[in-house]
């Protein structure tokens, strides 16, 4: 049995449909990679997954971990083991980017982690992340840099140990070391056991050094073409032209 | 996926709600004459003068309309008002002499507890008088004067107490404070000699029990040349289905080169109707700084002002208003500029939800002398749905240009992707959107004395429960 399998997933919003008819199984520790041009419904799928109230399934199942989660909230499918790596990360004052991992922590465990250990596992995170300790004092995402608030994200990746990762356009925005830093971290996370990912692109940098079990191209909506690891290197040289006709 | 519904509840305040019986209290007629001002002023024992001011302000009152530009206090029938009620009790030093009912009423409001650990004196009012109040010795020993208002007016600082109370706040100001001249009764007053810095801060707490009744506590402060004093006050009140209302006032005189903090949390219950009316005076080198967070009441009207005479007075105020189902909150600041360089600041926040409405209304004037002043006002508004309203009218009336004038106003709905961001964390969306709102009033918790931040996210969290369907 798959990690996450979408059965014939519709998904609209605004009452416009955007994904139709989705199919797709990700097993534990595979990472997966959806491509596609702009306006496809990459992040829609996304958004769709984690539970977004915005992204309306019209038909279709969503399971994870053999668990129909279509109707529960984003917080639940949290709990479940289901973390998304936000596009544009909201910013939230009032509250740091430390006490918020670890709050997160405490709800999604049930249990408070020993504060010495809880300082020890960010600090080494953040040193892989290449991020400025003091972020962790900063209000979450307040005032970070586009790569900054990517690297927070990845953080909480790390930190908070999700089964499975969905990972919307991570890259987009960062510049050349900031896209080798940000990969680090989640080859650190494919490391874990079980830990599987759908990564989100629409370029082929971040990939360069991360092994890849599936690759998804997604035009208009649909699943134009599945294929092995190989289908990326295709989409960078060729693009999505042959499937815009 | 369906959206759950969200469904609007009344919040549990039961932490605030319960009441007391007040069988054996002393309370006057309701309604307002002559002769019911002539009663409350002998059962207090009023100097002569005193007496007669109270004729006085309730001439002025007949005299004075209801206020038209704010929310509708139509709903506040002041033949229906008690506007005295003295507890079977008289005023003690000790805890263990407050009556067991009153002393458990603030023991669940966590009073005596707050004293023992962080402040310099305490003062606790109960409907109309002071019940309760204790300075610490080694404060009374700098030769700080904290004390009832009544001890007050008939001991040795009475004339002190004439020279000040109500000047800054005639009663002639609008028909509260008429009102207030009238029925005035307990509160507390400060006097803090040349030099004094208290480091840590006096404190009083107004609760008001009894049903219809109203509250009209005045708080007179005087802080000498060179002194500094931080003064907190709390109020609450339990709910009935009958009008309360409270008309407070509050008159503070910050001396040459003095600094005074006034912080307040008014949780009123949502039957009250909060005609309060607060103003500081600075003179040379002074400075305020107003921290207020307004949480309950049915309708408030509340702008503490701070006249700003001497040259290079400052002042600063911070405040946080949190209006929710059948809530109209009127709330803000006023500033007067009138000696050279002198600044101000106003920095509010406030909160909507469930169909509550809240206003934020300032006026910041500069006169023509003043100047080199310097003016800065910044208020944010977020509201936590699309059924609740969130106004802003800041006015402003600068009379010289050599004035630095600054102005900033946001208004927002609670972000549903901020929330989404939450959530996809494993918080719950009263959880997130608590979250939010705390985040959203952190820069005015800031300014509160720690175990206030407290009280005020719990009252964030009360407000937010029950919220989600």
């Amino acid at each position: 049995m798959a990690l996450l399998e979408i059965k014939n997933l519709c998904v609209s919003v605004d009452d416009n449909a955007i994904l139709d008819n989705i199919n797709l199984n990700i097993g534990r520790g595979e990472t997966h990679v959806l491509m596609g041009p702009n306006g496809a419904g990459k992040s829609t799928l996304g958004n769709a997954l984690m539970g977004n109230p915005a992204y309306k399934i019209t038909s279709g199942n969503i399971y994870f971990n053999g668990l129909d989660i279509k109707e529960e909230s984003a917080d639940k499918r949290a709990k479940a083991g289901m973390f998304m790596s936000f596009q544009n990360p909201l910013e939230v004052p009032g509250i740091n980017l430390s006490s918020f991992i670890r709050n997160a922590i405490a709800v999604q465990t049930g249990q408070k982690i020993r504060f010495s250990q809880f300082r020890q596992d960010l600090a080494k995170n953040m040193e892989l992340l290449n991020f400025d300790p003091s972020y962790k004092d900063r209000d979450l995402n307040v005032g970070f840099s586009g790569g900054e608030k990517k690297k927070a994200e990845i953080l909480q990746l790390l930190m908070l140990k999700p089964k499975f990762a969905i990972l919307d356009e991570t890259d987009s925005g960062l510049d050349v070391d900031a896209v080798r830093t940000v990969s680090e971290g989640i080859r650190e996370y494919q490391k874990y056991e079980d830990g599987a990912l759908l990564i989100i692109t629409h370029s082929t940098r971040i990939l360069e050094s991360l092994h890849v079990d599936r690759t998804h191209i997604l035009v208009k909506g649909r699943i134009a073409e599945s294929g092995d690891g190989s289908l990326v290197e295709k989409i960078n040289e060729n693009g999505f032209e042959k499937y815009l006709d | 996926m369906e959206k759950e519904r969200t469904e609007v509840n009344d919040i549990d305040r039961s932490i605030y709600d319960f009441k007391d019986s007040e069988e054996d209290f002393y309370r006057v007629k309701e309604g307002l004459t002559p002769a019911i001002v002539d009663q409350i002023s002998k059962e207090k024992h009023d100097p002569e003068w005193m007496r007669q001011f109270r004729q006085k302000s309730l001439e002025i009152y007949e005299k004075l309309r209801v206020p038209d530009w704010g929310p509708d206090i139509s709903g506040l029938n002041m033949d229906d008002i008690v506007t005295y009620v003295r507890p079977n009790t008289k005023m003690s030093a000790k805890w263990e002499e407050v009556p067991e009912d009153i002393r458990n009423t603030f023991e669940r409001l966590g009073i005596p507890q707050a004293e023992r650990e962080s402040l310099a004196g305490v003062g606790a009012q109960y409907d109309s008088e002071l019940v309760y109040h204790n300075v610490k010795d080694e404060v009374s020993k700098t030769g700080v004067v904290y004390t009832d208002m009544e001890s007050a007016l008939t001991g040795e600082y009475e004339q002190m107490v004439k020279d000040h109370f109500m000047k800054l706040v005639p009663p002639s100001d609008h028909k509260f404070a008429a009102l207030h001249g009238a029925v005035w009764s307990g509160g507390s007053f400060v006097y803090v000699p040349p030099g004094v810095k208290l480091d840590i801060p006096l404190q009083s707490y107004f609760r008001l029990n009894a049903a219809g009744a109203g509250q009209f506590e005045h708080t007179l402060i005087i802080v000498s040349e060179g002194a500094d004093l931080h003064f907190i006050e709390g109020c609450s009140a339990p709910k009935y289905n009958v009008a309360n209302l409270h008309a407070g006032c509050v008159e503070l005189y910050v001396g040459k080169n003095a600094r005074l903090r006034y912080s307040t949390i008014e949780n009123w219950s949502k039957n009250m109707y909060n005609l309060n009316t607060k103003r500081a005076i600075c003179e040379e080198g002074a400075s305020i700084e107003w921290v207020s967070g307004s949480f309950g009441s049915h309708v408030s009207y509340l702008y503490p002002s701070s006249i700003l005479k001497g040259d290079d007075s400052h002042a600063e105020f911070t405040g946080i208003t949190f209006a929710g189902r059948g809530q109209n909150l009127d709330t803000g600041a006023k500033m007067f500029h009138m000696g050279k360089n002198t600044s101000s600041f106003i920095n509010t926040k406030s909160i909507s939800k469930d169909g509550g409405i809240s206003t934020y209304r300032s006026s910041v004037t500069v006169m023509p002398g003043a100047e080199n002043a310097k003016a800065s006002v910044s208020c944010a508004s977020l509201m936590l749905d699309d059924i609740s309203r969130s106004d802003t009218i800041p006015a402003m009336d600068i009379r010289t240009d050599k004035a630095d004038i600054g102005h900033e106003a946001k208004i927002g709905r609670i972000s549903d992707d901020a929330v989404f961001y939450l959530m996809s964390r494993g918080i719950s969306e009263e959880e997130a959107k608590a979250m939010i709102v705390s985040g959203f009033a952190d820069p005015v918790s800031k300014e509160l004395p720690l175990e206030y931040a407290v009280e005020m996210n719990n009252l964030i969290r009360l407000e937010m429960k029950g919220a989600i369907g």
